[in-house]
């Protein structure tokens, strides 16, 4: 007996429509392509992904901020609707923590959004809020001060605060930390983890952090131009990465132990930069940068490979018939 | 041994800001020398960007004011020279790369447009007289230095046509316009996916390798830091607390604060505990007494009032601690 | 990219309220403190004018042929008009009347014009087209070809004045909160809101609103001045205000009558228009300056 996956995505896509300079129909932008994955209820599940990977369009609809072109989104079993109902399942604290609180609100006010969207009475509200606060470990005066007084660090608190508020299942972290300094993300990073001890959450960890992913997420799927390219257990992926992508990616990791970098793979850094969405390339869409790439790659884009138990890649050179192995 | 091309001696900084006055920065002394690559490394608000300004001359004074040390570029005192002649050197021989690629260029010009205006405006200032097209020989010259292809196609696109990594190699070809010796590059790569962030780095070491150049980057990075630099100077609240070779330093990290830091980095074999450090930047306008750091220090004693002295540690490799000085005894 | 916030380090924990901040920025701006002190003194005059005129009578009924046409003197500081009345005393009851119009306009014309605005602006689709629409259409009116056409169905008095002008002065605020919205719409913490699951009336009018008060103060400010004036060029072409009642556009027009040698009948009603037009312009300059530092940071 299992119980279903507190989140479940399946062959979510979502395409755009470009414009051209005057407005007229440019074609389509596939920003999204075929995703899946699950998150059982108290993981930490990472989706590692660079530019134009299609990580941010993933989480607004998942949120329901944006409209899937095709694929379903479930919530314990159950397909999401949009709406209220989501609101009070996901929420998701934002990266840039200085534009996503409103500058002219105080933070008590803008932490009781939530709270009075549920239509809690006003003294309730007051004494949740300073519970919050608490919770996240600013002082109870901070209720009165804008978010222009407060540093990086500390607003990203009060917007963890805030996401608590509507009492969510599930917790999309956007980048929450890339805006801070190391120090202090370590300190968010900690109360995160403390919280989803104490609370019981489950997060949704997006970043292109890879040292940060490896110690926070359980699980991780790395994307590549809207596509995942590799998912599996963190340990698993990191000590064996399978896909060329993958690997290129921790190759050009900054780390700063010697350990670290005799476990990196060794590959050069690849060249080139990531294609436009707008402009996808055939077959397999990493094959323009591949260090290994061979003939089907252009032509054919490939299934997933099963490598373990919970690892998976797609890409041809993993296939039984291939006859090119990676080098360690 | 290179010749140090710019040289930091005990610069003091101070700010005043509605009638209260900031300390800044607190004897900063770090030297820069031709063909290496120098990191000056801190977190957010411990006085990195304001040396860089000070260094290229960007701060307005009022607010600002050196109380004291010296900048020395080439052997001159940037601080003891006139307006004009510190006018030009900036941009010509010591020329910023900018943090955001992306916010840096004009959006309605194009790169050529924009590369050749700075030509432009430093031969007038030199008195020295270039067509048009020669000084488009020396845009397309300089945009194959940093690994364009098609430099002629580059020059005539607009930024908004251009990548984040092709904006950001605009960006440092802007800055070898003109016979630089000495870049200063503001968080070189950070607003870049780590994959591009890293052909800039390798971009800019082959810079220094071949031109000779000396090149001072600032960053909140380290592991940037250990993967690029040949030196690197740490630094808080407005105090360079540990210097040193970059191998020798990561190996082996002497001042608390550096310690902390590279603890607070995630590291890649999965095995980082996240704690943070205790505390918060002191007030800079009262700062403490001797060692800026010992109110966060786990190993602070009262002796930590007192300035800490400067001791060498092992070859190039300095600190500045009480402890390390009770070690030496 | 970290917090490069050159205040984080620098600026003390010792505190000011952020009002205590906002007088502090607001007193140290010599236009805002000027424009500012001329529209409290005008509207003081206003509301004390029956303590303050040397001769209250004059604003009604009354007629003192002996003086009339006297220039500034002493006894009567502007003069006195054709009719004897004390211009001065007529002018701080005139105030009152060019007050009331623009409070009534404003008071009209912004609320009306900001949820239009905030509904057009946010929600788009056929609302905002009917609403901009509409909009489009009342700009290409001028206000005064309006006034003329309300007054001239209806009987010339204030409150048909005061419709008048109304009726299109709401469509600037529309536009002005319509492309604020706009641009709000798409920020984060529009989106964090309607991911808490707020409400829509609470997205526009918690969350877009406060962002708005400072254009709209700025802009109110302006507009003050402004409906003022046309208010005085209705009463000067005899559409608004009917005698005897005070009005500076109605004493600028009958003065006019007896210019150049009886100077003082209409210069000086006419300089009291600029004065309150120039208090409100500069308040509403200085407002401005002060909003854009705040934008800045």
């Amino acid at each position: 007996m299992s119980a279903p996956p507190l989140l479940e995505v399946i062959g979510l896509s979502k395409n755009f429509r470009a414009r051209g300079a005057f407005g007229q129909r440019a074609g389509e932008v596939k920003a999204v392509r075929g995703v899946s994955f699950a998150i059982a209820s108290g993981e930490v599940f990472g989706l590692a992904g660079e530019s134009g990977s299609g990580k941010s369009t993933i989480a607004r609809m998942i949120l329901g901020l944006t409209a899937p072109s095709a694929g379903a989104i479930m919530i314990e079993g159950v397909e999401a609707s949009p709406g209220a109902s989501r609101a009070r399942a996901i929420q998701m604290v934002f990266q840039n923590p200085g534009s996503s609180l409103n500058p002219r609100r105080s933070i008590g006010q803008s932490i009781a959004v939530p709270l009075e969207a549920a239509r809690r009475r006003r003294v309730a509200v007051a004494a949740r809020v300073d519970e919050l606060l608490k919770m996240v470990q600013l002082p109870a005066d901070f209720a009165e001060r804008y978010p222009h007084e407060l540093s990086g660090g500390q607003k990203q608190r009060v917007a963890i605060a805030r996401a608590l508020a509507a009492e969510p299942r599930l917790i999309l972290l956007d980048e929450p930390t890339s805006a801070l300094d190391v120090s202090v993300q370590a300190k968010i990073i900690e109360l995160l983890q403390e919280l989803g001890r104490t609370l019981g959450l489950t997060f949704l960890f997006i970043s292109h952090d890879l040292s940060l992913m490896r110690n926070f997420a359980s699980r991780v799927g790395v994307l590549y131009l809207g596509q995942i390219a590799e998912i599996g257990e963190t340990t698993a992926l990191f000590a064996s990465p399978a896909h060329p992508y993958t690997r290129s990616l921790l190759a050009s990791v900054p780390v700063i132990t010697a350990e670290e970098e005799a476990m990196r793979p060794n590959v050069p850094i690849i060249e080139g930069e990531v294609p436009s969405p707008a402009n996808l390339p055939a077959g397999c869409s990493f094959h323009t940068r591949c260090p290994n790439v061979f003939a089907p790659c252009d032509a054919i884009d490939p299934d997933f490979t099963v490598i373990a138990a919970d690892h998976r890649a797609r890409c041809h050179l993993l296939r039984p018939e291939a006859d090119t192995t990676l080098p360690r | 041994m290179s010749a140090t091309l710019l040289s930091l001696r005990d610069l003091s900084l101070e700010f005043s800001l509605f009638g209260r006055r900031a300390y800044v920065l607190n004897r900063v002394s770090l030297d820069v020398p031709e063909a290496r690559h120098v990191a000056l490394v801190g977190e957010s608000g411990c006085g990195k960007s304001v040396t860089m300004r000070a260094i290229m001359g960007l701060l307005r004074s009022p607010p600002a004011r050196i109380t004291g040390g010296e900048i020395l570029f080439d052997g001159r005192d940037l601080l003891t020279m006139s307006a004009p002649e510190r006018e030009a050197l900036r941009g010509v021989a010591m020329s910023m790369v900018f943090q955001d690629p992306m916010t840096s260029l004009n959006p309605v010009f194009s790169v050529g447009d924009q590369m050749g205006s700075i030509l432009k405006y430093a031969d007038r200032r030199l008195g020295r007289a270039r067509s048009k097209a020669e000084r488009m020989t020396r845009v397309y010259e300089v945009l194959r230095q940093v690994r364009m292809p098609d430099p002629e196609r580059i020059a005539l696109a607009y930024p908004f046509m251009l990548s984040g990594g092709m904006r950001q190699r605009v960006l440092i070809a802007m800055a070898l316009l003109n016979e630089t010796r000495l870049l200063i590059a503001d968080e070189p790569g950070t607003a870049l996916d780590v994959t591009t962030q890293a052909q800039i780095l390798k971009l800019l070491q082959d810079l220094v390798a071949e031109r000779h150049l000396a090149l001072l980057m600032i960053t909140h990075n380290l592991g940037v830091v250990r993967a690029s630099a040949n030196y690197v100077y740490v630094m808080y609240a407005g105090s360079v607390v540990e210097h040193g070779p970059t191998a020798a330093l990561f190996a082996n990290p002497r001042h608390p604060y550096t310690r902390a830091l590279i603890d607070c980095v995630p590291k890649l074999s999965g095995r980082t505990t996240f704690r943070g450090i205790e505390g918060t930047l002191p007030d800079y306008a009262a700062p403490p007494p001797g060692c800026r750091f010992a109110p966060r220090c786990p190993h602070a004693t009262s002796v930590c009032a007192t300035p800490p002295p400067d001791l060498a540690v092992g070859g190039a490799h300095g600190v500045s601690c009480w402890l390390e000085a009770e070690k030496a005894a | 990219m970290a917090d490069q916030t050159l205040q984080a380090p620098f600026v003390a924990p010792a505190r000011l309220t952020t009002g205590q901040q906002n007088w502090r920025r607001f007193s140290s701006n010599p236009t805002a403190v000027i424009g500012a002190a001329i529209v409290v003194l005008v509207v003081l005059a206003a509301i004390f004018a029956p303590y303050l005129a040397p001769y209250p009578t004059h604003a009604g009924e009354i007629v003192n042929f002996r003086a009339r046409h006297h220039p500034p003197s002493l006894q009567y500081w502007f003069g006195t008009d054709d009719v004897g009345r004390d211009i001065f005393s007529r002018v701080l009851f005139g105030y009152r009347v060019s007050l009331i119009l623009a409070i009534v306009v404003l008071g009209i014309a912004v609320p009306l014009g900001t949820t239009l605005g905030l509904l057009a602006g946010y929600f788009g689709g056929w609302i905002e087209i009917i609403i901009m629409r509409l909009t489009d259409i009342a700009l290409g009116i001028p206000p005064l070809v309006m006034a003329l056409a309300v007054s001239s169905i209806l009987s010339p008095n204030l409150i048909n004045a005061m419709l008048a002008i109304s009726i299109l002065w709401w469509t600037w605020h529309t536009r002005l909160i319509y492309s604020i919205t706009r641009t709000l719409r798409g920020q984060e913490f529009v989106e964090a809101a309607r991911t808490l699951g707020a409400s829509p009336f609470h997205i526009l009018f918690r969350e877009i609103l406060p962002n708005c008060v400072s254009a709209i103060s700025v802009k109110v400010s302006l507009d003050a001045g402004f409906v003022i004036l046309i208010g005085a060029t209705l009463s000067f072409l005899g559409l608004g205000v009917q005698p005897p009642t005070p009005d500076l556009g109605t004493m600028v027009a009958s003065g006019a009558n007896f210019l150049p040698d009886n100077w003082w009948e209409s210069i000086l009603p006419g300089f009291a228009i600029l004065f309150v037009t120039l208090g409100f312009n500069l308040l509403g300059d200085g407002l401005r300056d002060l909003f854009d530092v705040e934008e800045v940071r």
